[in-house]
Order: structure tokens, then C-alpha cells, then sequence
């Protein structure tokens, strides 16, 4: 198990939304406010490590045919757990995620990681991955939500730290500052990580 | 209930809170089988098709569900109904639309996990829709979410020839793309019917 190793391709090398591309939709359509990330990416970390888990738990017994339908009906299993602790504990944050709580059942991430990683790895392993692709994910909605909540309402945790006389640029907040947000943020990331192959090419063959 | 709802409900589904567009289901679809018209347009027509089916199944099975006093197992319980419709469209397109079937490929048993069937029937809920509500927002739902991909598929064989920054290539432009549709269908949220 190399606890280093996972954490840094879950935050950066292998990150979910960002390198494997899973999970878009939740991560365009609720990033309004820093409140409804911090909400959907505790989630998400939550059921991921949980299922994770329990899926590593159970990966000798299910049949290898119908695996997909029983990671769903595990992952279900647990969206509905988290939903109704949310309505009971948190409803302002319930209603303002609304149908993408229950649709993190179909989250790519999930499952993705459930038939990538969880299927194969012992359980101390899935769940460490559960957690640090988890972050990766919350990291990821909290950047796309400062930006958006910051330039499309000019507020930080609904407290409002523009000056005054700044006009928020309204279009963020809407369906298509998503999309926008998070082709800019993909494509930093994709410079990024050219050059980080560029400079490791360049020292390899300076060292020859 | 009369014809203008469900009119109102059709051109809401298709246009004004298009799927895609307005409210981000189905984005992995859209993104994933939009590299050629053809498959976009195949996907598009299967995705209407299960729309519509788990839309009606989706309400009947809901009906029980109330009667029981279960309704907290409306996620588990759709998404059973999902995956078992998706099962038996795929089985019949393989005896009867090979070519269909081939087509599809991987994308077909993917339908399962396509958050805008889900969505559907978890919104025909939310809105107490009765049963031929919920079939036409299920199959006008797919006909938006046709049309959006559709459209996009179209830009997007183009944009393989444009000239942009090495760091946008592939999904960033694709999504830089997607948002300006998205800006353009704003447009028509000032729709109003009656």
C-alpha cells in the first residue's frame, strides 16, 4: 500500500474531474455557491469511501456477470443513507442540491472507481482511494465555486467581499458559466501537466 | 389537464430547460458520443426510447411504492427499473437493429448510468406529474436532449480543423463549445406559452 502514491494521483495525477473526466455533471450543475460544493463534495467522499469499501469487501463474492448491478444497488444504498441524513440534519443544503443528491447513484466517479480500483484492491487500499479521489473531486468544486460564487454574485459564503461597486457578471452563476468554468480549469490543468512531462524530458536527457 | 400543459411541458423539456443545457444531465453522453453525427443521432433516438419507457415505468412503479410507504426507496428502486430497461432495449436491438446495436457499441449498457434517465423520473416525482405527463416530459426530455447533441456533433466535426491553444485541445474547447450553445439557448427562456 503506498499511501503517498494514492494521494498525489488523486489529487493531482489521477484526478477525477480533471484528468479522468468522470463526474461532470454534478461538478458543472451545483457549483453555484462554496455552500452547495463543501455540501456535494462531503458527500461524495463519504459515500465513495463507504462504497469503496464495501465493494472491496465483497469483491470474491460477486459474480463477476452481474457485477455492475450489484455495485449499483450498493452505491443506491448508500445515496439514500446520506439523502436522508441530509434532509434530516441539513435541509437547507438538501434542497438547494436537490435531484443531484440522489443522482450521485450514477456518478461516474463512483462507479468508475468501484470497477477501477475497489474490484480489485484489498479493503485498506479502496478505502484510502475512496477518500483522496474524494478530495480530489470536493478540491475541484470548491475552485470552480470561489470563481463562479466570487465573479457571478461577488459573494464568499453569501457574505458579500467585492466592493460595491463591482457588477457581478451574472452569466457564472448560470448554466453556461459551468460549462466555461470548467473548460478553463481542464485546460490549465492539461498546460500544467505538459509541462511538468516536458521539464521531466528535458532533465532525463540532460542527465544522459 | 389539457393540451397546452403538455405543450407548455414538451417545449420546457426540448428548449427552454433543455436537458443538457439548462440543467446538466446527461453531460457524460453528450461529451463522450459526439464525434461523429451518426452515433450522436443513434444515441440521441436510444436515450428518447428509455426516456420515455423508465418515465412510465418509473410513475407505475412510484404508485406502488407510495402505497407501501416506501418512498425512500425511490433511488434504489428507479434505478433497478433503469438497468433492467436498458437490459431488455439492448437485448432486442441486438436481435432486431444489428446495425444499430453495433453502432452504439459500449454506450448502449452506459445508458444506465446516464444521469438525465434517472433525472426524469426523479423529477416526474418532484413535480407530481400524472402518468401521461410524465411520458411526455420523459420522451420530449430525450427529443432536447437529441437535439442538443445533435447540434453539437455538428460543431464539433468541424472544430477538429480549427486552429486553438495546444492546452485546450480535446475536452476543454469541447466544453468551451458546449457553453456558448448553452448561452444561445438561453435565448429561449424568454419563451413563454400563454
Amino acid at each position: 500500500m503506498n499511501v503517498g502514491k494514492q494521494f498525489k494521483e488523486g489529487l493531482i495525477t489521477q484526478n477525477p474531474v480533471l484528468v479522468q473526466l468522470l463526474g461532470m455533471c454534478s461538478t458543472m450543475a451545483i457549483t453555484t455557491s462554496i455552500k452547495n460544493g463543501l455540501g456535494m463534495g462531503v458527500s461524495v467522499i463519504i459515500i465513495l469511501t463507504l462504497s469503496n469499501i464495501f465493494i472491496s469487501l465483497l469483491r470474491k463474492i460477486i459474480p463477476n456477470e452481474v457485477r455492475i448491478a450489484c455495485y449499483i444497488v450498493v452505491i443506491a444504498g448508500f445515496v439514500t443513507m446520506v439523502q436522508l441524513l441530509l434532509k434530516a440534519f441539513l435541509p437547507d443544503i438538501d434542497k438547494s442540491l436537490g435531484v443531484f443528491i440522489p443522482l450521485i447513484v450514477v456518478n461516474c466517479i463512483i462507479l468508475g472507481r468501484a470497477e477501477a480500483f475497489a474490484s480489485k484492491n484489498s479493503v485498506g487500499a479502496s478505502a484510502l482511494d475512496g477518500i483522496f479521489q474524494g478530495i480530489g473531486y470536493t478540491l475541484v468544486l470548491l475552485v470552480m465555486c470561489f470563481f463562479r460564487e466570487l465573479l457571478g454574485a461577488g459573494k464568499l459564503l453569501d457574505h458579500q467581499v467585492m466592493p460595491a461597486g463591482y457588477t457581478p457578471a451574472g452569466m457564472l452563476i448560470l448554466p453556461v458559466g459551468g460549462f466555461l468554468c470548467l473548460g478553463a480549469l481542464i485546460a490549465v490543468m492539461q498546460w500544467a501537466l505538459n509541462k511538468a512531462q516536458e521539464r521531466k524530458a528535458k532533465k532525463a536527457k540532460e542527465a544522459k | 389537464m389539457s393540451i397546452t400543459t403538455l405543450l407548455a411541458i414538451s417545449l420546457g423539456a426540448i428548449l427552454t430547460n433543455n436537458f443538457i443545457f439548462a440543467q446538466f444531465l446527461g453531460i457524460c453522453p453528450f461529451l463522450g458520443v459526439s464525434k461523429k453525427i451518426d452515433t450522436a443521432v443513434g444515441m440521441g433516438a436510444a436515450v428518447t426510447f428509455v426516456m420515455g419507457l423508465a418515465s412510465a415505468f418509473a410513475y407505475l412503479v412510484n404508485q406502488v411504492l407510495v402505497k407501501l410507504g416506501l418512498e425512500y426507496m425511490q433511488t434504489v428502486a428507479f434505478i433497478l427499473v433503469i438497468a433492467a430497461l436498458v437490459q431488455f432495449v439492448e437485448m432486442f436491438l441486438k436481435k432486431n437493429v444489428p446495425t444499430l446495436y453495433t453502432a452504439l457499441g459500449v454506450y448502449l449498457p452506459l445508458i444506465t448510468t446516464n444521469c438525465a434517465v434517472l433525472g426524469v423520473a426523479l423529477l416526474n416525482v418532484q413535480n407530481n406529474y400524472n402518468f401521461i405527463e410524465s411520458v411526455v416530459y420523459g420522451i420530449t426530455g430525450g427529443l432536447g436532449f437529441l437535439l442538443a447533441i445533435f447540434l453539437f456533433a455538428a460543431v464539433r466535426e468541424q472544430l477538429e480543423f480549427a486552429d486553438h491553444p495546444k492546452c485546450f485541445q480535446g475536452f476543454p474547447i469541447a466544453l468551451i463549445t458546449a457553453g456558448l450553445m448553452a448561452l444561445a439557448f438561453m435565448g429561449f427562456s424568454g419563451l413563454k406559452v400563454w
